[in-house]
């Protein structure tokens, strides 16, 4: 008999048992805090995504904090040109681990239909992003689904790797 | 001319008046010692954007501030060396995304006084009818916005649902909730589908209820008030001197507006009026984006009844300058031909050798573009007039004085988007 | 007082800066008229000055670069756009500039409206204005070499997308 079930029996339903990494990835997924990063067009859907109709709160991702150092997941939404790229990488060092990124937009994901002298042909050649959403603009809808895949990625993550490093 | 009561200019040198008021605020400021440097932006919650402030600050009042912009430069003038007419339309969007509905037309409108196209009537009618939905949507935004700055969320969710109305309504007509692409040179993609009148019918109601109920709830609202009466005043000298145009020089009481100065599209066979305030403040300019927004309703209400009796195509018959419908490029050998030749590197549409400025009312000021044609497929040159650019640029005077609280306050009243500001 | 018609506007320019202009056309009703570089803040300071004509008004500024269309005299051009505010008269003002010098008279001392339209002219096209109190890039980073839009700097640019100044803290360009 292993020690799982022997405690489940001695203590029986007034104790859960669980592992500390699957909780606290529960917690984490639940309660993203979003950094929005909304420079052009994009950033608009962003603000539909935010207001009434799609209501981002119903994914426990409601608190928009506009300082870095209190969110966990950025939302780079809109074109980043050259003189703007500086600013993103800056925020994003100054987020604290762990933290996720969403590159919405063909723009941010590759530089859409802009191939201009002074366009990032994506911002992924800078910083880590963990899922691109396709689409000039793309709708709330997908939004809501990429954070619904970020919350799958982070409920599968270890704790352990993030303190040796990916 | 008559119907527009005339400004009144009194003699008064903007330039000096800008440096008086620039003198007194530093002598009041040198007495009082250091100044500290403050960045507001680029990523700042209330710039709505990429703006970037820099203000100097004694205690807590802007003595000096410094716009920097270029944060969103996509470099749409040189794309459009590159694009030819029928593509660029596509940019226009882009640039002012919060009613890229206005800048498709302006851009087809400017094309085609270039080009000397004529547009079928019903096309014409689309056009007022669906910018002046688009000016509704953004002046919703913009008021949302102003109420959300100075503490008012509500406002915003209530603008903010009838903006998403407006989305409905566009997709349901092109396709595309923000970036429609919708006009084309010589007039619309297509007609309007079944079930648009309805949907406009119900939106124009329901603005208006969401008009009235905006105007109970903030404007004899005592903290709007005191956040915007009196706050970021623009004299009308200053304001044309500096090239403003829009809601915000129509709130320093000059009647200035394309729609009627320079008519197109019809607007000259509507009824309407334009509306201006004398003050010139933050209140004033949200009074004026309200009264603006019963001035469309008005139009498209006039432009719904029109509709039924104006039937026929919407776009033109040109087949040098106009891509034709693609139902028959599809099943119609000569109409297959036409397109390919108005696609084709080779041929391209007949532009004639000239440069022409023609610029249309947006949401926000006018929008102009100069075009120069050298006769071939590609613009030579798209000079772009963006209303926002010469708009912003008053920003620091309205801004001196004042407390960092007010900054987002009048910014947000100005409605500058980024897109266009930078090009 | 009589308001200002195409042709009381020109007839008024030809009066008074005969040889000065180089061409004058009306496209569509608008009034275009082209002048050497060196007359044109005279001939801008009169159609402001002028009780007549009152163009009180810059609607915009903007560069041109003539080198592969070669129908220009001079391979820069400027134009700018006023406006007479109490009939809504438009006038354009085309001017040629060589590539050796490459200045222009400012126009900030008579419209506010011409300081940033101008900073972006220099800016996009490297022509400088004589006499605007702050002569700075606008829209691209301070560090950029190159104007963009000129006709011989490629769409796609010379590498700055990839090797743009990557500070590592981020500093505000300077006041
Ligand atoms: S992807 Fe499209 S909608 Fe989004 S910022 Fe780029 S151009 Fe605008």
């Amino acid at each position: 008999m292993g020690l799982e079930t022997l405690l489940a029996e001695k203590l029986k339903d007034t104790v859960l048992l669980s592992k500390m990494d699957a909780v606290i990835n529960w917690g984490r997924s639940n309660s993203l805090w979003p950094a929005p990063f909304g420079t052009a067009c994009c950033a608009i859907e962003m603000m539909s995504l935010f207001a009434n109709k799609y209501d981002l709160a119903r994914f426990g991702a409601e608190v928009l904090r506009f300082s870095p150092r209190q969110a966990d997941l950025m939302l780079v939404s809109g074109r980043i040109s050259i003189k703007m790229m500086p600013v993103l990488s800056t925020i994003w060092r100054q987020m604290p681990e762990p933290k996720w990124c969403i590159s919405m937009g063909a723009c941010a994901c590759s530089g859409g239909m802009f191939n201009t002298y002074t366009l990032v042909q994506g911002v992924d050649q800078f910083i880590p992003v963990d899922v691109y959403i396709p689409g000039c603009p793309p709708r709330p809808e997908v939004v809501l689904d990429a954070l619904m895949e970020i919350q799958k990625k982070v409920r599968g993550e270890k704790l352990l790797d993030r303190l040796h490093g990916e | 001319m008559n119907i527009m009561n005339q400004a009144k200019f009194d003699k008064i040198d903007p330039i000096a008046l800008k440096e008086e008021r620039e003198k007194s605020l530093r002598t009041v400021s040198d007495q009082n010692g250091e100044h500290m440097i403050v960045n507001l932006g680029p990523q700042h919650p209330s710039t709505h954007g990429t703006l970037h402030n820099i203000l100097e600050l004694n205690g807590e009042t802007v003595v000096k501030a410094t716009p920097v912009i270029g944060y969103l430069h996509t470099g749409f003038e040189k794309l459009g060396e590159h694009l030819d007419y029928h593509q660029f339309i596509t940019v226009t969007d882009r640039m002012n995304y919060l009613s890229s509905m206005n800048n498709n037309i302006g851009f087809a409108i400017a094309v085609e006084e270039l080009a000397e196209v004529e547009v079928p009537p019903r096309a014409q009618l689309l056009r007022v009818i669906l910018s002046e939905m688009s000016r509704i949507g953004d002046h919703l935004a913009c008021v949302g916005l102003q109420a959300m700055d100075v503490g008012a969320f509500s406002v915003f969710l209530w603008c903010w649902k009838w903006r998403e109305k407006m989305y409905d309504i566009f997709e349901h007509t092109t396709g595309a909730r923000l970036t429609t692409s919708f006009a084309r040179i010589g007039g619309l993609a297509k007609d309007i589908p079944e079930g648009f009148e309805q949907m406009a019918t119900e939106f124009v109601e329901n603005v208006a209820r969401v008009l009235d109920e905006t105007e109970l709830m903030i404007s004899r609202n005592r903290i709007f008030i005191d956040r915007s009466q009196g706050i970021g005043i623009l004299e009308k000298e200053i304001a044309c001197s500096y090239g403003v145009t829009g809601p915000v020089l129509r709130a320093s009481g000059v009647p200035y507006d394309v729609r009627k100065a320079h008519p197109y599209s019809g607007y000259e066979t509507f009824d309407f009026e334009i509306p201006t305030e004398p003050d010139g403040d933050s209140y004033a300019r949200y009074k004026l984006r309200l009264a603006e927004m019963r001035q469309s309703l008005r139009i498209i209400q006039q432009g719904m009844e029109r509709l039924p009796d104006v039937q026929g195509p919407v776009i033109a018959d040109d087949f040098k300058m106009v891509l034709p419908p693609k139902d028959n490029v599809y099943n119609n050998m000569e109409e297959l031909i036409h397109h390919f030749k108005i696609v084709m590197r080779t041929h391209g549409p007949k532009i004639p050798v000239r440069e022409f400025y023609s610029s249309t009312e947006v949401p926000n000021g006018e929008l102009g573009w100069y075009i120069i044609s050298d006769g071939g497929m590609f613009p030579y040159r798209i000079r772009t007039r963006s209303p926002s650019f010469y708009n912003y640029q008053v920003f620091p005077y309205m801004l001196e004085g004042h407390m960092i609280p007010d900054v987002p306050a009048i910014l947000s009243t100005l409605n500058v988007i980024a897109g266009e500001l930078d090009r | 007082m009589q308001e200002p018609t195409n042709d009381m506007v020109l007839n008024l320019l030809q009066e008074t800066f005969n040889d000065r202009i180089l061409k004058t056309e009306v496209v569509r009703n608008q009034l275009q008229i082209e002048v050497i570089g060196t007359h044109v803040y005279e001939l801008i300071k009169f159609l402001k000055d002028d009780e007549r004509c009152d163009f009180s008004y810059l609607v915009d500024i903007g560069g041109v670069d003539f080198l592969k269309n070669g129908d220009g005299p001079e391979r820069f051009g400027v134009i700018y756009i006023l406006q007479n505010m109490n009939n809504y008269l438009r006038i354009i003002i085309r001017t040629y500039i060589s590539e050796e010098d490459l200045e222009i008279d400012s126009l900030t001392p008579l419209y506010l409206a011409a300081n940033w339209a101008e900073r972006e002219v220099y800016d996009m096209f490297g022509i400088s204005f004589k006499g605007h109190p702050d002569l700075r890039r606008i829209l691209m980073p301070d560090d950029y070499e190159g104007h963009p839009l000129r006709k011989d700097y490629p769409l796609q640019g010379r590498g700055e997308r990839e090797n743009f100044s990557r500070y590592e803290y981020y500093e505000p360009s300077k006041v």
